[in-house]
């Protein structure tokens, strides 16, 4: 089979077990007593979000071994997981005030998920817009993205700081409780679930794209 | 060692020299500052919200776009006649380059900085005698990290169609955590908070610094290098 | 002593080296005749440490610091005068402070830009410009000379003065390369000619007896030939 057909074949099985987990989030999850039904978009988002930052830091990995061993497949996977981590981003961007506004009455809330998502959005477009924009000479391209690549992965954890310190010192309106630590079994179960299912649709997904680039490469 | 500090010295004195003589750039610079403050202040409404809690963020985004500005203009001095080609063809370390933009860049732009200071300082009505020093102090620790950053990208996107609109895009995520951290410490040095309570801020912003200043040192040569 | 093996590079479908080797020692002048996109400034790149060739090596003793480069453009800074230049570039050569300003002030007399050594390159014409060029490319002494089109801008008494220079280097025992599609100017220098076509050697022999004219002719028919 080609990387495609098996990327194919990747995506399509996380896809059917993402039914399963809608299934196991709505019907066999209890209702979290503060926030009721509200709650159960955590299982999507927490690992839409993992997944964005799982892309990001393949990027950063596939930019440092790219310097490192200027072998270009290492250029095609962190292009590839960057096109795949900024479809991850705009679907919880889209998703979450789309979920926001009728449940909890605001389309956007400065939560530290949602807000690094954002930050993290960013960085995927100007990552793309670079490689779009470096025409010549050749080889520029692989290495300005690869540079970019390991700056932003780098950036994330300091973004991520800042957000939580300008939080508390600004607090929001809790709209969105923070996931406690300690969850009964059954939703730690279920969430553990939708972290495989979205790292799985991570790699189908990626696994296709890059079957893409390779494909242009050598056409 | 000392070669690449050397180095970086002479390429950055050469900056400065050639800044002190056309002067546009840093002129412009300071234009714009001026401008952005003036902006601020007709953007917000004087009854509603005490200058106070306003200008920790005025100072702060002033200060980011002026900056930004300031940085394009590292690299488009060597492109006239092509004078970067003439600094790969030297024996001369690419860091030495990169560490000679950095230094000419802070300087510029601590320059407009401390000019508009006072401006600010005037237009807002804002007291900074007593916390100067520490004042001075935040401004030069958020300032270096971003501008690190930016020499970095500035030598990326020469290269680039739209270079002036590239830089802002790419750069713009690397300017909030100096930016925000900058924002916090000064509003506590504004209403006169002691310093300690600040410490946490400034030592983030360090350590922003030193992370980012290692790593444009290091990833630089990528950028000039086939 | 100079030596590529093998070298080959291509921008993306055409191979502007397809296979060039060649050794040049010391004191030798080899003048490479070639129509545009022959890959001749490739090749100098190449030789200079700017372009890294797909595969085969460069050797040239001595590194970066021995090689003195003219090419396209004037790698000088149009804000800074013709002498401070000069001192620019001799130090990122390491030229120790007191040597430099004494090689200056030498090359400004011997290249007649005496009188114009404190004005900005800014205000130089093509002609003075190019002399300020070879100035700067000698300025450090490099014991292999890399020129790409040397001639282009000069008038015939600059032109005749740099071919002396050029004729003294080489008896004092440095390496000179020239690319020119211009056989007249070049044949004279030439201790070694040879014809580049697309990207290879076809032709490479010591210069012998032969004068400008036949050159000229066995190049036409190398030129036609391919």
């Amino acid at each position: 089979m080609t990387l495609a057909s098996r990327g194919r074949a990747v995506t399509a099985v996380a896809l059917l077990l993402l039914v399963g987990v809608y299934v196991r989030a709505l019907a066999f999850t209890p209702l979290e007593r503060f926030q009721g039904a509200a709650q159960k978009i955590f299982y999507l988002h927490v690992p839409a979000a993992w997944s964005a930052m799982l892309a990001m830091g393949m990027v950063g990995l596939a930019s440092v071994l790219y310097l490192l061993l200027k072998d270009q497949r290492f250029d095609r996977f962190a292009a590839a997981s960057a096109e795949v981590g900024t479809a991850f981003c705009v679907v919880m961007l889209t998703t979450g005030p789309l979920w926001a506004r009728p449940v909890w009455g605001t389309w956007w809330a400065w939560d530290a998920r949602l807000t690094l998502t954002l930050f993290l959005f960013f960085l995927y477009i100007g990552y793309l817009l670079l490689r779009q924009a470096v025409g010549d000479p050749p080889g520029a391209r692989a290495r300005y993205s690869a540079v970019l690549g390991i700056c932003g992965t780098v950036l994330l954890p300091f973004i991520h700081l800042s957000v939580y310190l300008f939080r508390t010192l600004h607090p929001q309106p809790i709209v969105l409780k923070p996931s406690a630590p300690s969850l009964p079994g059954v939703m730690l179960v279920t969430l553990l679930y939708s972290f495989g299912v979205f790292t799985l649709l991570y790699i189908g997904f990626v696994m296709q794209r890059y079957a893409v680039g390779e494909e242009s490469a050598h056409a | 060692m000392s070669d690449l500090l050397r180095h970086a010295w002479v390429i950055a004195r050469k900056d400065l020299v050639i800044e002190l003589r056309s002067r546009t750039a840093f002129v412009s610079t300071l234009v714009f500052t001026v401008l952005v403050l003036i902006v601020f202040n007709f953007g917000r409404d004087p009854t509603a919200t005490a200058v106070l809690d306003l200008a920790p963020g005025i100072l702060c985004v002033t200060y980011t776009f002026a900056a930004m500005l300031a940085l394009n203009r590292a690299f488009q001095l060597e492109l006239e006649n092509q004078a970067l080609e003439g600094l790969l063809l030297t024996p001369i370390s690419r860091r030495s380059i990169y560490i000679g933009k950095l230094i000419a860049n802070l300087a510029f732009v601590g320059l407009v900085e401390a000019v508009g200071l006072p401006l600010f300082v005037v237009f807002f009505n804002v007291p900074v005698g007593h916390v100067l020093p520490a004042l001075a102090g935040l401004i030069a620790l958020s300032t270096v990290g971003f501008v690190a950053v930016g020499t970095l990208f500035s030598a990326m996107v020469i290269r680039t169609r739209f270079a002036e609109l590239m830089l802002p895009v790419l750069q713009l995520p690397f300017s909030i955590p100096p930016l925000v951290l900058a924002v916090l410490a000064t509003a506590k040095l504004f209403t006169g908070r002691p310093l300690e309570e600040s410490l946490g801020y400034l030592k983030l912003l360090a350590a922003y610094d030193i992370v980012f200043i290692g790593l444009s040192t290091l990833l630089f040569p990528a950028t000039v290098d086939e | 002593m100079l030596r590529a093996e093998a070298l080959r590079h291509a921008f993306g479908p055409v191979w502007a080296l397809d296979g060039i080797t060649f050794s040049l020692q010391p004191g030798r002048t080899l003048v490479i005749f070639g129509p545009n996109g022959a890959g001749k400034t490739t090749l100098l790149k190449t030789l200079a440490g700017l372009i890294r060739p797909a595969s085969g090596a460069v050797q040239i003793d001595g590194g970066r610091r021995a090689i003195g480069w003219i090419g396209h453009q004037t790698h000088l800074y149009n804000h800074l005068t013709v002498r401070e230049n000069l001192l620019f570039w001799a130090s990122l050569y390491d030229v120790p402070a007191g040597e430099r300003e004494r090689r200056a002030d030498r090359l400004l007399a011997q290249l007649g830009l005496a009188d114009r050594a404190h004005q900005p390159v800014l205000v130089l014409s093509r002609g003075l410009a190019q002399r300020a060029t070879i100035a700067r490319a000698l300025v450090h002494e490099p014991t292999v000379l890399l020129l790409d089109e040397p001639f282009t801008g000069l008038d015939l008494a600059a032109a005749g003065d740099f071919r002396r220079l050029l004729a003294e280097y080489a008896a004092a025992g440095r390496s000179v390369v020239i690319a020119t599609h211009n056989v007249e100017e070049g044949a004279e220098l030439a201790s070694e000619v040879a014809f580049q076509v697309r990207g290879k050697f076809v032709e490479h022999a010591a210069r012998g007896r032969r004068g400008a004219a036949e050159i000229a002719e066995a190049y036409r028919r190398a030129v036609g030939h391919v």
